[in-house]
């Protein structure tokens, strides 16, 4: 199956953004130390208030609180979005070389990514949209560092792009952040694991079929013996 | 051993032409923008400007760019985050018509480029990039069973800063998240000037907690607390 394959997009409606944020945050481990990326990402942040969660920033924060308004900003705190956040208790700041150790070193339990691709290995592309014709140049950030260090990456991404392409392919076609980096892909219908046997499509939501899901996909999935409704 | 100037003017009055210049900051947090807004008043060109980004949340750099004061960027997320934005920047067009060149480094390659600098170290390893656009060219070694590039230490001519305190003999203490790259750039200057909020007297920081010792800072002055901005990028 290609790039070009046909992709046939079910009529049932798909999940939030929210929501697919709400599932990763239900993946999470307390205890962890996560970083999250711009975009889908960011808003896994909303759904882990009160859980033992440490948000890394690489701009150089751990314990990376809520976003600040109002008479809580600090024109210096920041976070990689560039949002005003809040402290908590135990917060620390560092240089951005001692963040970096922290995410290529291997200290970082779980990255959650955005991405323009997957491939069916788990090699992620999401920096370079060719159609904004930079070439070879564009906005890396620490998304390559992220998907090189962290123990685990999870990407979060619509399943297929606004103009109804598939995301999900054999191989990818744009630029890589990184090969064979992902280790599960939550979308808006489904939940995919990346193993070394192929994707394994675990989960999908309510109302949707593994056939469905299949037929916005194009690299091959196998069906998992558990596949069941994904849930909240 | 005072190190105080008096201006920002003075502080970057013998930047010359073709220099490299590293700019501490991360979108609105820690921008040396004092000294940055006074280069543009100087008739220097030929620059080689080593930072994040261009624009979005520094816009003190673009006076550089529209003056045509740059010859070539170095960063990490060069552009607007959205494309939509970037077609009306003057620095990612000025880049798309080849009248700036430039280079891009995942963020924790291109930090570790100006620490290394500073530190002595001429390359260094790296996992981040293998198997991208990012390895062209460049020497791949295996070490325990894992490819890593060999990325070159980046060397620059004068480094900016923006510290929350700073004294005279150099000692600079930076605020929350606003410290970033300023750190490591501090260290990759052969000569670095910094532009502080808070200037004190040698003595009165306590050297606990020091994030920037004063050896690797050439220039300090005082230009005060910035008004917040709320940087849309």
């Amino acid at each position: 199956m290609s790039a070009t394959k046909k992709i046939i997009v079910p009529e049932i409606p798909p999940i939030e953004r929210e929501m697919i944020a709400l599932r990763i945050a239900n993946m999470l481990e307390d205890g962890s130390y996560v970083n999250l990326g711009i975009g889908i990402p960011t808003l896994v942040s909303n759904w882990i208030e009160g859980r033992d969660i440490n948000l890394q920033s690489e701009i150089g924060m751990l314990k990376c609180g809520p976003l600040a308004e109002d008479e809580e900003i600090e024109q210096d705190r920041i976070n990689a979005s560039c949002e005003f956040v809040m402290e908590l208790p135990g917060s620390s700041y560092f240089d951005i070389g001692t963040s970096f150790a922290m995410i290529r070193g291997g200290h970082i339990d779980v990255a959650v990514l955005g991405a323009l691709q997957v491939s069916a290995s788990g090699d992620l592309a999401g920096w370079n949209n060719p159609a904004r014709g930079m070439g070879a140049v564009g906005n890396i950030g620490g998304s390559m560092d992220l998907a090189v260090g962290a123990k685990k990456v999870i990407v979060a991404m619509d399943h297929v792009t606004v103009d109804g392409k598939a995301k999900i392919l054999t191989e990818c076609t744009y630029s890589l952040t990184a090969k064979a980096c992902v280790d599960v892909i939550v979308t808006n219908y489904a939940l995919i694991e990346v193993t070394p046997e192929g994707l394994v499509l675990k989960e999908a939501i309510d109302g949707v079929t593994a056939e469905d899901v299949q037929n916005m996909t194009a690299a091959p999935l196998i069906i998992a013996d558990d596949f069941k409704e994904m849930e909240f | 051993m005072d190190k105080v100037y008096n201006t920002v003017e003075a502080a970057v009055e013998d930047v010359f032409d073709g220099a490299v210049i590293a700019f501490g900051g991360f979108f609105s947090a820690g921008r040396p923008a004092g000294l940055t807004k006074a280069l543009a008043k100087r008739n220097v060109k030929d620059l080689t400007i080593v930072l994040q980004q261009v624009g979005p949340g520094n816009e003190e750099i673009l006076d550089l760019v529209t003056n045509g004061q740059i010859r070539k960027a170095i960063c990490n997320y060069p552009f607007p985050r959205s494309a939509s934005k970037g077609a009306d920047h003057p620095f990612e067009q000025a880049v798309k018509k080849g009248e700036i060149a430039l280079e891009v480094f995942p963020m924790g390659t291109f930090v570790e480029k100006l620490r290394c600098a500073g530190a002595g170290l001429p390359a260094f390893y790296t996992p981040t990039g293998v198997g991208t656009v990012v390895a062209e060219g460049k020497e791949v070694r295996v070490f325990n069973g894992r490819e890593a590039l060999l990325e070159l230490a980046l060397t620059v001519d004068f480094t900016f800063v923006h510290a929350w305190k700073g004294d005279r003999e150099g000692n600079l203490i930076y605020h929350d998240t606003a410290q970033n790259y300023n750190t490591a750039m501090a260290m990759a200057g052969a000569i670095t000037i910094a532009e502080v909020e808070f200037l004190h007297a040698v003595g009165d920081l306590n050297g606990n907690g020091i994030h920037t010792p004063g050896i690797f800072v050439k220039r300090v002055v005082e230009t005060g607390r910035p008004d917040l901005e709320i940087a849309d990028i």
